[in-house]
């Protein structure tokens, strides 16, 4: 009953995917999500899923394949990364538009220039406001989970949106960790059948998808699709709640970590939370009143949540692995936006691009109030 | 029954693009659109690429199209095909869709979402072998933006981005052999076509939908505007482009060519002059200009004609 299997979260993703057996998967490769795609390829190879993979030429068409397959009655998923979701990002928000409710795995990576293939959250972040949910994942057990749950929620009548599942690129991606997986019928009935309410081929009620829309109706449309963005939160808990019963694992819109009682938070992404916990772990024992909260939604953003989850702390730190040059990196900003009004004290930290470490030791830094802004970030002395 | 009759007969129902769109007066486009759907029996799918067409007939919240149809952007209709067409595959192998239900996927793009910024993900959709059609409608140069100069813009014409003018006679380069392009991608279906010559691109479309694999139709189509001329002419100057060589009629089935219809090939000047965007050309200092596109247009009919395993009756 209970399978539990050492496997990278890329492999966990694959597995997810095989157990929910989409329709179409429109796959190109890109370092350090390929391994989701080619595991999930010699699935459908070796026949343990039923799915056509179409081999496009780009990104940019696996999404435009995506949102075909999608609204012509096939349930999709795809997978991509950096300059992968950086050449599809048009597209990704004409498939939010056209509400296909595709499921896309994202690991994480950092955009070039320079280029570089390690994780930080910069391509996230470049489709910040394109309308889609973006999902966190810790590691590669919830990365799974996520991938299970997210077809229900894209595909729900109150949403129909592409869902994200983000796990970070080679800190998930790669490493092998044990991952317990459901039984795949037990998949199968959780996400059910795959239904669009106009389906593109049914000849005998055209409709007519993805129209031009001048001032007169474009801004109803996107108020529209932001409402459905916005209604994806209660659908989130909704599946969380019902994932949680089948599975033991519940993971809602954002996770409190230790924040009872807690002074001190930090507020983070992805795998970081899990280094944040070790943390909060040493310095609980120490009797600090420290504690974390670990975003799983950041799109749509659950401010009223967040607020309400820090209401006891006077200092909250702000872990951002993307910058916003010239600006408020994005998870400072959103949490600028909730907090204010209230007598908290916010800090804000950028660390981790292009995949560098942040270690234990930062992480009592940023709790301690002595972190710089720029976390782990070396003098220009070191370049050449 | 003649095909004449067959297209009416089928255009006699619900016309799948009726009127009430804003294409221009002398737009060849419905031509194209109503010739190709109207030859193909079984129900259809059309995916456009943004363009004339698609802004034309879609504004929201009206629509001109009784047929399922579908636009995601400018240079990815032949991948969105591919995402319908793999769609269907998987519903029939899982027995969601009938296995005799059959529906024919027709892509709409213009020259620049074939040319240019569609080339990538056709060439892509060609190679995978998805079974779908795709149908240039080449008016040779942007003319949704206004007039600029695409891949498929003759040597010597002038648009917005390539104006003839004091030290310019307009394009300086050849157009892109578009058709040529998609012969090298070893599909079983390639053709060129005009949209005046209606009867030759209907036989071209029935073949088109029958192979199993994808099919490519290029065909040729007037803009008054860009071209420059008056829109009770456009079946004139069409035809003048058939009959001059500048676009010769013919289809490559399996990689094997056939002239489908044998031109009087008169002198190009019948074509240019009638058209603005080649006046220029006809001003004295330019009078070389028109015997190079002359000596072009023969040496690439020569070329084709030897490519032809069988002469024309």
């Amino acid at each position: 009953m209970n399978d539990v299997r050492l496997l990278t979260g890329g492999e966990a993703v694959a597995h997810a995917m095989r157990q929910v057996d989409p329709d179409v998967v429109p796959v190109y490769p890109i370092t350090p999500q390929t391994p989701i795609i080619q595991t999930f390829a010699k699935f459908v190879a070796d026949g343990r899923a039923h799915t056509e993979i179409v081999n496009v030429e780009s990104e940019h068409s696996a999404m435009s394949a995506a949102i075909g397959a999608a609204l012509a009655g096939g349930r999709t998923m795809t997978a991509t990364s950096s300059q992968g979701l950086a050449l599809m990002a048009e597209i990704v928000y004409i498939a939010a538009s056209m509400r296909a409710p595709i499921v896309m795995a994202l690991g994480n990576r950092a955009l070039s220039g320079p280029i570089n293939i390690h994780c930080d959250h910069s391509d996230s972040m470049l489709i910040r406001d394109s309308g889609v949910v973006q999902l966190f994942a810790e590691n590669a057990q919830e990365a799974y989970d996520l991938m299970v749950m997210a077809p229900r929620i894209a595909e729900d009548a109150r949403v129909l949106l592409p869902v994200l599942v983000c796990l970070d690129g080679f800190t998930i991606t790669h490493s092998a960790e044990p991952v317990s997986l459901l039984p795949d019928d037990d998949v199968a009935r959780f996400v059910g059948p795959y239904h669009v309410p106009n389906d593109v081929l049914d000849t005998t009620r055209p409709t007519t998808q993805g129209p031009f829309a001048m001032p007169d109706y474009y801004f109803e449309l996107r108020r529209q699709q932001a409402a459905a963005l916005e209604a994806a939160l209660d659908v989130l808990e909704e599946v969380a709640s019902d994932f949680g019963q089948q599975s033991g694992r519940r993971h809602g819109a954002l996770e409190s970590y230790k924040l009872d009682g807690a002074t001190r938070a930090i507020v983070a992404l992805g795998s970081t939370a899990g280094t944040v916990k070790d943390v909060v772990d040493e310095l609980r024992d120490e009797h600090e009143p420290v504690g974390l909260l670990k975003l799983v939604s950041f799109r749509p953003f659950p401010g009223r949540a967040v607020a309400a989850a820090l209401a006891s702390c006077a200092r909250v730190a702000v872990l951002d692995r993307a910058d916003s040059p010239g600006g408020t990196p994005p998870l400072h900003a959103e949490l600028a936006a909730a907090l204010y009004g209230g007598d908290v004290e916010l800090a804000g930290h950028v660390y981790g691009l292009g995949g560098r470490d942040l270690h234990p030791p930062d992480v009592r830094e940023v709790f301690a109030g002595t972190a710089a802004p720029h976390i782990g970030l070396r003098g220009e002395r070191c370049l050449v | 029954m003649s095909r004449l009759k067959t297209i009416v007969r089928n255009q006699h129902g619900v016309q799948p693009l009726r009127g009430g769109h804003s294409l221009c007066q002398g737009c060849g486009i419905p031509m194209v659109v109503r010739t190709v759907l109207s030859t193909i029996r079984q129900p259809v799918v059309v995916v456009n690429a943004t363009g004339c067409l698609e802004v034309a007939t879609t504004r929201y919240p009206t629509t001109a199209w009784n047929v399922p149809w579908l636009h995601v952007a400018f240079e990815n209709a032949a991948a969105v095909a591919s995402g319908v067409v793999s769609a269907q595959r998987a519903l029939r192998r899982r027995h969601a869709l009938p296995a005799d239900e059959d529906v024919t996927v027709v892509v709409f793009a213009g020259d620049g979402g074939t040319y240019d910024i569609g080339l990538q993900a056709l060439s892509g959709a060609l190679e995978r072998g998805h079974r779908f059609l795709f149908v240039c409608y080449d008016n040779e140069a942007y003319m949704n933006t206004g007039v600029q100069r695409s891949g498929a813009t003759p040597f010597g014409a002038s648009t917005t981005t390539s104006p003839a003018g004091l030290e310019s006679f307009g394009k300086a380069q050849r157009r892109k052999d578009m058709t040529a392009v998609a012969v090298a991608h070893h599909v079983p279906y390639v053709a060129q076509a005009a949209a005046t010559h209606w009867h030759d691109l209907s036989v071209k479309v029935e073949r088109a939908v029958a192979v199993d694999g994808p099919a490519f139709l290029n065909v040729l189509t007037d803009c008054p505007v860009g071209w420059g001329h008056e829109p009770q002419f456009s079946r004139h100057i069409i035809d003048a482009a058939v009959e001059t060589c500048f676009w010769p009629l013919y289809e490559v089935v399996d990689g094997r060519y056939r002239l489908t219809y044998l031109p009087r090939r008169t002198r190009v000047e019948e074509w240019l002059g009638s058209q603005q965007r080649f006046a220029h050309l006809f001003r004295p200092e330019n009078a070389g200009l028109v015997r190079l596109i002359q000596e072009q247009i023969d040496a690439d009919w020569a070329a084709l004609r030897a490519r032809c395993d069988e002469e024309l009756a």
